[in-house]
């Protein structure tokens, strides 16, 4: 006879074990992939830190900074018409550069299914503007091809591949009805190229702006551009013409919408190599010397065979490339995290979500004129004030890209529909908004990735120990094989970095919708 | 003129078509007609193909380019009969020759006062006839057309029907509307499941006959 006891055991039983992976399932918070990586990325930014020299070398940075301010705040036009004239040759360098680089990238996008053009047009990229304008002014001397091709090469491989991205994804309908009725080409410019056409303006507009900052920026390296200018009135300390000329600069980019107007930019184009013309000839025999001796290594141009080669690169290893390499990655990954951190604090100031339009009014103007500078000008002014070291370099990258993202999460995050009675303030942000736009922010940033790191590269030129200061001494050397080996190195690295963050982000599912 | 052998088609292992056995002489007018999802659009492509170069096509979301208008939408028919330079500087300003020629098939379609408005602010009639349009303007023998007046009122639909049956020989249209498909074509090819269930010329029948297979 079976007793009560042992009939219920069996139900009793099922019922604690429910229980106990009831309560297994609620203990179990897992942390999102996007945390993870996130912390990663903080976690090796702090490991960074101690080996970054991040300290200030100057005397008394202070009165230095309250200076440059004064400067800015009382700018003297007096004596204007160089800046002028060097604002008219930044304006044309970067139309023709622009305009040569969107044509190329075009015809280069109809082919971009091609992997030879693919590669060809990432090592183009991965190599930035500054670095080609050194090697151009190596062949052409201050010839305006060397301008020229300096943003329109660069610029064409980036060209290419968005353009090729922007064809890629429009739709097919018209096209697929035709196709079988119409010429390839004659197809193509009637049934893709007319709805297709915005996307391309409007990105071709925004490399332009781009371009007006890479014109600027190529002074540096002695192009008769505003940076030329402005890098001389800095070291003469003439900081109301600082002023003034960063004035002009920001008054062109803010005006863009003004001057540049479709029916003008023929005559633009046209008025443009006047403007850029000036007396250097090329010299032949310079082109054919870069590329028959300069370039050539060393021991290879005296008369040694391959096994002389290996002593040579390995010294340039150890000397140069490996704390370059170091030292770039470090920069990079300090600034990446800090640029998270400044877009992170920038967004809510000028998101609707957050303040009133007075008040994002004054945040806009702060960020439109931080991302306008260009990060090279700011290290630049930041390396007289604190010396060199990693600090002007962390702090003017992770100022502009922070800038930057700040501005396309804080737009991004106006269309998001909170409800009703939806928390304010910082729960708000917390809540409502931050785990709404994070994956964008995080596309955005892991985007900016492989930019922060080929400006890290470019920073070296101002005296931080990266990869560009190792290449732009070796130009000063005159030890172009060395310069090469250096920038061909930079280039994979950039690459490298690309390829990486592409498979985060693909890991991460991360995509951006601007 | 387009022949179909036992023709198969499915999507992502879902059978779309099966079966399909289908002869369409020269000269004919076909209509193939049935509920939507019972494989219209998919017979309709596959016939396409076996010609693409032959065949003027009214695809059923009408393959516009939104942002040119209807003139350039239609003259895209012809790009085929003119060399390249002359299709880019159409493009850019329309020329008085396919103007002219563009306007006189418009006039056919009553959309004559929508010349140079961008198609995409159009209404859908309006598109649709954008379509049509251009098939016209493409010519040819054949015209496959997939339900080419289901935005169109009963008036311009008998009009379109009439003028595409007019300018095409041969002709094979997707569409629902039983009764505009008897006055206009010889030959019914009813669909039901993605299989042929119904085929017979049009001579001796009656609306409702096929209204009670196949009616809404």
């Amino acid at each position: 006879m079976r007793s009560p006891t042992t009939f219920n055991a069996p139900t009793c039983l099922r019922f604690l074990v429910s229980d106990v992976s009831l309560h297994h399932n609620i203990t179990r918070f897992g942390r999102s992939p996007r945390w993870k990586v996130s912390w990663l990325f903080v976690l090796i930014a702090l490991l960074c830190l101690p080996f970054a020299d991040l300290g200030i070398n100057t005397y008394d940075p202070m009165s230095e900074l309250t200076l440059v301010f004064e400067g800015l705040l009382q700018p003297s036009f007096a004596d204007i018409e160089q800046p002028l004239e060097a604002l008219l040759q930044t304006i044309a360098f970067a139309l023709l550069g622009v305009a040569f680089g969107s044509l190329l990238g075009f015809l280069l996008a109809q082919c971009f299914h091609l992997t030879i053009i693919r590669v060809l047009c990432a090592a183009v990229r991965a190599v930035h503007e500054l670095f080609w304008a050194l090697i151009f002014l190596q062949i052409f001397g201050l010839h305006p091809l060397t301008g020229l091709l300096a943003i329109g090469l660069p610029y064409a491989a980036t060209f290419a591949k968005v353009y090729a991205e922007i064809l890629e994804e429009g739709h097919r309908r018209a096209w697929e009805t035709i196709r079988h009725h119409a010429p390839t080409r004659a197809a193509f410019f009637y049934a893709r190229l007319p709805d297709l056409w915005p996307h391309f303006v409007t990105y071709t507009r925004y490399r332009l702006e781009c371009g007006l900052r890479s014109s600027a920026v190529l002074g540096f390296v002695g192009l008769p551009t505003l940076g030329y200018y402005l890098s001389t009135a800095f070291m003469e300390g003439h900081y109301a013409q600082v002023g003034a000329l960063l004035i002009l600069f920001y008054g062109l980019i803010a005006s863009m919408n003004y001057w540049l107007r479709p029916r003008l930019l023929p005559l633009y184009l046209l008025a443009s190599p006047f403007v850029i013309a000036n007396d250097n000839n090329i010299v032949f025999d310079n082109v054919r010397r870069f590329f028959t001796e300069d370039i050539v290594p060393s021991p290879l141009r005296h008369g040694g065979d391959l096994a002389d080669l290996w002593p040579w690169l390995s010294e340039l290893f150890t000397n140069e490339v490996l704390p370059g390499i170091v030292n770039t990655l470090l920069l990079t990954q300090i600034a990446l995290v800090f640029t998270g951190i400044i877009a992170l604090i920038g967004f809510p100031l000028v998101s609707g979500l957050f303040f009133n339009r007075f008040g994002r009014s004054f945040a806009h103007l702060f960020l439109v004129i931080i991302r306008s500078t260009p990060e090279y000008i700011f290290a630049f002014i930041l390396l007289i004030f604190w010396g060199p070291s990693m600090l002007p370099a962390v702090v003017a990258l992770a100022l502009h890209n922070g800038a930057i993202i700040a501005h396309l999460v804080g737009r991004y995050s106006e269309a998001l529909r909170l409800r009703a009675d939806a928390s304010s303030g910082i729960n708000r942000y917390c809540y409502e908004v931050l785990p709404n736009v994070y994956n964008q922010f995080l596309a955005f940033l892991f985007y900016r990735w492989e930019i922060i790191q080929r400006e890290s590269a470019i920073l070296g030129i101002l005296g931080i120990t990266t990869l560009g200061f190792y290449i732009d001494s070796a130009i000063q050397d005159i030890r172009l094989d060395r310069a090469m080996v250096l920038i061909v190195i930079t280039a994979g690295l950039n690459i490298f970095t690309d390829v990486l963050s592409r498979f985060i982000r693909s890991h991460l599912k991360l995509t951006t919708t601007m | 003129m387009l022949h179909l052998k036992s023709a198969d088609v499915s999507y992502k292992d879902t059978p779309a078509l099966s079966q399909i056995t289908l002869d369409i002489p020269r000269g004919q007018k076909v209509a193939l007609i049935g509920r939507s999802g019972a494989g219209k659009s998919t017979l309709l492509n596959l016939l396409y193909l076996q010609r693409p170069k032959d065949i003027a096509l009214v695809p059923q979301d009408y393959g516009l380019v939104s942002s040119l208008s209807v003139f350039h939408n239609v003259y895209m028919g012809q790009l085929k009969q003119h060399p390249l330079w002359y299709n880019l500087l159409n493009l850019i300003k329309p020329l008085e020759k396919p103007v002219e020629q563009v306007k006189q098939i418009l006039h056919l379609i009553q959309l004559t006062d929508k010349l140079f408005e961008p198609t995409g602010q159009l209404s859908g009639g309006q598109q649709q006839r954008t379509a049509i349009g251009r098939a016209i303007m493409q010519g040819g023998e054949i015209l496959c057309a997939d339900e080419p007046v289901s935005s169109l009122d009963e008036q311009q639909s008998k009009l379109v029907m009439a003028l595409l049956c007019k300018r095409f020989e041969t002709v094979v249209v997707a569409m629902h509307d039983v009764a505009l498909a008897i006055a206009h074509c010889d030959r019914i090819v009813g669909l039901e499941d993605g299989r042929v269930t119904f085929d017979a010329v049009t001579d001796n029948l009656q609306c409702a006959d096929l209204l009670e297979i196949f009616g809404e």
